[in-house]
């Protein structure tokens, strides 16, 4: 078929909505056009919100007909993963316990992006509370990679990677709390960042693990996600762990080139268990950043053994604690059939939360209880220290890292499902950024035998994120890559 | 190292409503996640520090200006069941259980 508006970067539909080449309503139109053609197939939304993108993009063409100058992201259609609170629409976080929840509020981080005029097509299904790395811990049924029905989109943000893989919308926002947006950004072909920790304001993302939790932007270019970044980012007073800091302009140095650069590469990262494509088409990469100027070296994170034991005790004690508040009380369902109050609450969440959320409840309980709170989680915390030390010594010899994102490509559906363990081991490369609060960025890098995508992380120091902008910016250019799944073919 | 887990104490504490089939379960999974969580220990030296939030915020404060909260009517709206302006429960006094 031939590109349909929805399948363009949103840096240029900006360009042509300014320049009157196209209306908003028409790139919408696009938009939920495709949409119709491919959704029962991939499945990426939980909840359509046509209406009001057309109303939207109709308010935003009158107003561009006034002459008044409107933002890069007016007009341009993008969808929320439903962890993300939308005022009045639907917000289930996957789960049967919010499968009704209306929430009276917005999130911030979608407050900006529609302040500045952006579009909502719909909310996008996720893992259960954003537990999961391939998607099939929604309860609503799993998301179809667009490059192959048959294989996971990765998780748990793999509605919103889905969907832009497909060009169902132009871009989306995720949730990245151990690898989120960054695994499915890789395993669908296309780029997911996780900003710094703070940098873009939790209020209204639904809680996971609060330590961990970062609002991160999935799309089809680098320069859309440093658009997005910058449009979202900033201090807000609803949330204490907000970053107090200026926002740069992430577009000013994104052509610079990486002449210079002093580029780490992960010695662990290219051990056992990563796919032979994997870690050839990454080295591949790392070859042509030397060859456009940067200094290559070998960075080590010594205790790289380490984050998944770490984190698998820090993130689902938080989960324990901050999934208390589904009592049956306030908001979402409410098991009938209770003798008491707390017998209620006991059946409410016995029924309400999947296997995976269950798990990591007991988990966290477990491991904050008494008698075994030393043992696990405060052992965890020093571990954390420990992460965030290997990262201080690595990035005074280079300026970003490199790693594979996942040490796989899409894996099939159903595959790890009776396995957590082996499941856990997808996000072993994206969650020590968690872990330490620094920005990493997936960028797509090649297709494997199979044909599907291959992604390469770019980690950098606190409030690193124009330096990886400018490298990712400079690979993907040099890469050149189209990616387009072959389901689009018959679209 | 072998993990005895406690499921239903950990249940209780979790106020998770299991069956038979999924304790039996996550019995042997969460000893299996917890074997390997476990290797934390080998490396978190006493002088080792823990880190609670990478970023440390402290006393983090905002201008004591008043803004409107939510009226009453939507805080409620998404309650299971409610009268009278208030969240509706079943009796509060525990059932013999």
């Amino acid at each position: 078929m031939t590109e349909a508006l929805c399948d363009l970067a949103g840096s240029e539909l900006a360009t042509k909505i300014a320049g009157g080449e196209v209306s908003a309503t028409e790139v919408v139109e696009s938009s939920l056009e495709r949409i119709e053609a491919v959704d029962d197939e991939i499945h990426a939304f939980l909840t359509r919100t046509p209406e009001v993108a057309l109303e939207r993009a109709a308010e935003l063409d009158a107003h561009r007909g006034s002459g008044a100058p409107q933002h890069a992201v007016a007009g341009i259609p993008l969808a929320l993963k439903d962890v993300l609170a939308t005022m009045g629409i639907r917000t289930t976080c996957g789960s049967l316990i919010l499968e009704n929840y209306l929430p009276p509020y917005e999130s911030t981080a979608w407050a900006r992006l529609s302040g500045h005029g952006s579009v909502l097509a719909g909310k996008t299904n996720c893992d259960e509370f954003a537990m999961g790395s391939s998607n099939e811990n929604s309860a609503y049924g799993p998301v179809r990679n667009p490059w192959d029905l048959e294989r996971v989109p990765g998780g748990s943000s793999g509605g919103s990677a889905a969907a832009v893989a497909a060009g169902e919308v132009v871009w989306a926002l995720g949730t990245d709390t151990g690898g989120s947006v960054r695994q499915p950004a890789s395993l669908c072909g296309v780029v997911g960042l996780k900003p710094t920790y703070g940098l873009v304001s939790r209020y209204g993302l639904i809680a996971f693990a609060s330590s961990l939790d970062t609002v991160g932007t999935i799309t089809r270019s680098v320069r859309d996600a440093a658009v997005l970044l910058g449009a979202m980012a900033g201090k807000d007073h609803r949330d204490a762990t907000s970053l107090d800091e200026d926002v740069p302009d992430y577009l000013a140095g994104l052509e610079e080139g990486v002449d210079g650069l002093r580029v780490g590469v992960v010695a662990e990262a290219f051990g056992e268990g990563v796919e032979p494509g994997v870690r050839d088409s990454v080295r591949a990469s790392v070859d042509r950043l030397a060859n456009l100027g940067a200094s290559v070296g070998e960075a080590a994170l010594p205790h790289a053994e380490y984050t998944l034991p770490a984190y698998y005790l820090i993130a689902p004690s938080e989960a324990s604690s901050n999934l208390a508040r589904y009592d049956g009380v306030r908001y979402g369902y409410r098991a009938e059939g209770g003798t008491d109050s707390i017998d209620m609450m006991f059946r409410t969440r016995g029924e309400g939360f999947g296997p995976e959320v269950k798990r990591r409840i007991m988990l966290g309980t477990y491991a904050l209880s008494a008698g075994y709170y030393d043992a696990y989680y405060g052992q965890a915390q020093k571990v954390r220290t420990l992460i965030i030390r290997d990262y201080e010594k690595a990035f005074a010899d280079f300026d970003v890292l490199v790693s594979p994102t996942s040490p796989t490509t899409a894996f099939r559906v159903g595959e790890k499902v009776d396995d957590p363990m082996a499941m856990y081991l997808n996000d072993i490369f994206t969650i020590p950024a968690n872990l330490a609060g620094v920005p990493a960025i997936s960028v797509p890098c090649g297709l494997d035998d199979a044909g599907l995508p291959i992604g390469l992380q770019l980690t950098a120091p606190v409030l690193g994120e124009s330096v990886l902008f400018r490298t990712a910016h400079s690979l993907e250019r040099d890469l050149g890559l189209v990616l387009r799944p072959p389901l689009l073919a018959g679209v | 190292m072998a993990v005895e887990i406690d499921i239903d104490h950990v249940a209780r504490l979790a106020r998770l409503a299991l069956t038979d089939e999924e304790k039996a379960q996550l019995r042997s999974q969460l000893a299996l996640i917890l074997e390997h969580a476990a290797k934390v220990g080998e490396v978190a030296a006493e002088d080792v520090p823990p880190t609670a939030y990478a970023i440390p915020r402290a006393n983090v404060y905002r201008e004591d200006t008043p803004e409107p909260s939510i009226p009453q009517g939507e805080a409620l709206a998404n309650a299971p069941e409610r009268e009278d302006g208030r969240f509706k429960v079943p009796r509060i006094v525990e059932a013999d259980r």
